[in-house]
């Protein structure tokens, strides 16, 4: 077996071509940029998720909170009239961090059970705090009169959604390498050993419950600036940025791309999206039954996902390939 | 030569013809509404509005075939964003309509301004849409517009000491603020107030306070559907009737789409809405009978689907008017101090606000001879503005 961190440093070729796509895609699905960018968003916020559950092995079904708390703290920084997006960035990052660390001594506490309920509990705490802060969030309603910027002080926020688009690739872009590169770091594998058998990984001497909060606060940071970018990008914040709702679609949108694979959070927002967006366009009334449909099949061939079942395909074919050479 | 000449004539002809088909090109209308999750109800109905009124008034308006594009905003105002963004840059629609929920209209509108589209409300009511865009028309209500007349109603009626009772929520805390602002301004008294979660609501604690208190009358907003069933159950069960307490509601409370589920218990309720499907008049049998047409009669017609009937007469009022060249800034003109002959009554795109100015109707629940509830008009209020703006 080859350890992780030497696989880490050659960056195979559909990795590059992955990324060479996504920069195409202005010239590829030029009409479908604020689908494609709210798609770069939901992957985005997709492997935040997958930094406590896929490689620190935390259940949570309130992951929405932080997202939420990016979301609200971008727009009423750009309400209040500063509407210079990286600086929103900035600011979401630091509200949702903290919030993570906070709340990571509750969650990093119990087991997955207890876990579950502990995220979902926040998730609808913040949820309520959003809707009964109406000076501050704007409530039900939402919040009114957020004035983006232009990015850079050139690029204007433009309806069909150039700009949206190359802004959520380039941070998306960015905060990935930092992932890659944090989760083959012996941080990294720590905390894989962690998830595996955490009370192994305590016998021999780790310091498990505060890298499981390094781990919380990270990935939290992840989700705020998410938040931020659908806030900015859609110049509104509702209170539904912190609904359970997104937490629940959050986590089928990982399953459905694999767990622990790095791109399983980025495949499994697009083809879940992707697939809804079509679907609601056949039939506007009755497509969450396809979609039901949809997902259920793609979790019957794949047990890990999308990315896990066409890894299982390839390493096969290349197998059969390998046999017939040597047959031949 | 002369083959040339008819080349010529031939390629002439086409594009003359090719232009006389752009001219032809469909009237493209984007409907933004919720069709799934809690609130799918809103977008069936004015999904089924706005097909009726394409039933009964032909689908071809100033030599253009109407187009109806529906998007589902699953109720989340980023969704409703992006489908918004899709219609105007993709399938170049000529307006957008529909919102069922405020959130879903606020996102929207900046989008409206910057591509100059028409953005038809058919329902969501609070009153600070309209606010967002010039671009923004609305022909359904605003809260505070349905609720102010209830009060006043009650001060002219004898009802001096009130408890209020209301979702907690945006629209519910316009509500409350609202009410007691017309009723105390008019020397009525507010006995309590309180605000009812959104999660689950058990109302019987509440409801055991309010008879504690021994107001004349509750006033009550909660949304549409569920929650408003819930409560009548309670108010009957904790026999509030009975201890001489009575009922007042916005017409969410009996809204016509849930009122048969509620048993006998709301009879008797008065409330204050702007449409009942027991409205007479003209108007109202051809919207019912279209209605019923497209939609069926198991599910009976509510105020959004007069609302979604009413933004199409809206629009197809401005096609006729600008000959089928929809242009936006133009379109605002005509729908500002436009007049609707609506299945609710007269109604009037307020030029300034570009908010509907409407009768007010104070209703009573009565049982009709089919055994049906139904919400009947027995006094109103005319012209009645958002009293906010």
């Amino acid at each position: 077996m080859s350890i992780p961190t030497q696989a880490a440093r050659q960056i195979p070729v559909a990795e590059i071509v992955f990324w060479l796509v996504l920069a195409a895609g202005f010239w590829l699905w030029p009409s479908y940029l604020p689908l494609a960018s709210q798609v770069l968003i939901a992957g985005l916020f997709a492997l935040s998720l997958d930094l406590v559950l896929g490689y620190a092995g935390i259940v949570s079904l309130g992951h929405a909170a932080y997202f939420g708390v990016g979301a609200y703290a971008a727009g009423v920084l750009a309400s209040h009239g500063w509407g210079e997006p990286f600086s929103g960035l900035l600011l979401a990052a630091v509200c949702a961090g903290a919030t993570g660390f906070i709340t990571s001594f509750l969650v990093v506490r119990g087991k997955d059970l207890t876990r579950l309920m502990v995220t979902t509990g926040i998730g609808l705490l913040l949820f309520e705090l959003a809707n009964r802060l109406t000076d501050v969030t704007g409530g039900n309603d939402g919040l009114l009169g957020m004035e983006m910027r232009p990015l850079l002080g050139t690029f204007r926020f433009d309806m069909y959604g150039k700009v949206a688009y190359g802004y959520s690739l380039a941070v998306t872009f960015v905060l990935f390498l930092l992932m890659r590169r944090v989760v083959n770091s012996p941080f990294g594998l720590s905390l894989r050993g962690i998830r595996d058998n955490p009370g192994r990984m305590l016998a021999l001497g780790y310091p498990v419950h505060r890298r499981l909060i390094a781990m919380y606060t990270l990935a939290s940071v992840y989700a705020g600036i998410a938040g931020a970018l659908l806030a900015q990008t859609t110049q509104f914040v509702g209170t539904d940025v912190l609904s359970f709702n997104r937490s629940a679609e959050l986590m089928v949108m990982l399953i459905v791309g694999g767990t622990g694979m790095l791109y399983g959070g980025l495949v499994g927002a697009a083809v879940f999206m992707v697939a809804h967006h079509y679907l609601s366009d056949l039939n506007p009334s009755y497509w969450q039954f396809w979609l039901g449909a949809f997902l259920i099949a793609i979790v019957m061939f794949g047990r890990d996902g999308v990315l896990g079942a066409c890894l299982r395909l390839m390493r096969a074919w290349r197998v059969r390939a390998q046999k017939a050479a040597l047959e031949s | 030569m002369f083959k040339h000449h008819l080349k010529l004539l031939a390629s002439t002809a086409a594009l003359l013809l090719a232009a006389n088909a752009s001219a032809q090109a469909p009237l493209k209308i984007g409907m933004v509404v919720e069709t799934s999750g809690a609130f799918a109800d809103f977008g069936m109905q004015m999904m089924n509005g706005a097909r009726a009124y394409m039933k009964a008034h032909g689908d071809t308006v100033a030599g253009r075939k109407v187009e109806l594009i529906v998007k589902d905003t699953t109720g989340v105002p980023d969704v409703a964003k992006r489908v918004a963004q899709e219609l105007v840059t993709n399938d170049k629609v000529d307006f957008l309509a529909g919102f069922g929920l405020t959130p879903s209209a606020l996102a929207v509108a900046p989008l409206a301004t910057e591509a100059k589209k028409p953005m038809i409300v058919m329902n969501a009511a609070a009153s600070v849409i309209t606010t967002r865009s010039p671009y923004i028309a609305r022909v359904s209500f605003t809260l505070p517009q349905v609720t102010a007349p209830m009060a006043t109603w009650a001060l002219r009626n004898g009802i001096k000491k009130v408890y209020t009772l209301v979702a907690d929520y945006g629209p519910g805390i316009d509500a409350e603020t609202q009410f007691k602002k017309t009723f105390t301004a008019g020397g009525g008294q507010i006995v309590g107030d309180v605000r009812t979660p959104m999660r689950n609501p058990e109302f019987a604690p509440f409801l055991q306070r309010i008879k504690d208190a021994r107001p004349q009358a509750v006033f009550v907003f909660l949304p549409a559907g569920e929650q408003a069933v819930g409560f009548m159950k309670g108010f009957a069960e904790r026999e509030l009737d009975k201890a001489g307490i009575k009922l007042i509601a916005t017409g969410d409370v009996t809204e016509d789409g849930v009122i048969d589920a509620m048993g006998d218990a709301p009879l008797g309720v008065i409330t204050t809405q702007h449409y009942s499907v027991a409205h007479d008049s003209a108007e109202n049998k051809a919207f019912l009978k279209a209605y019923a047409e497209v939609a069926g009669t198991k599910q009976r017609a509510n105020f959004m689907a007069v609302g979604a009937w009413d933004g199409m007469a809206a629009m197809y009022e401005v096609a006729r008017r600008l000959n089928g060249n929809i242009d936006g800034d133009k379109a605002m003109e005509v729908l500002k101090g436009m007049k609707i002959d609506s299945p609710r009554g007269p109604l009037t795109i307020d030029p300034a606000t570009r908010d509907p100015i409407e009768t007010i109707y104070v209703r009573k629940v009565e049982k009709a001879k089919d055994g049906k509830l139904y919400n009947v008009e027995f006094d109103q209020f005319q012209n009645v503005k958002d009293p906010t703006k």
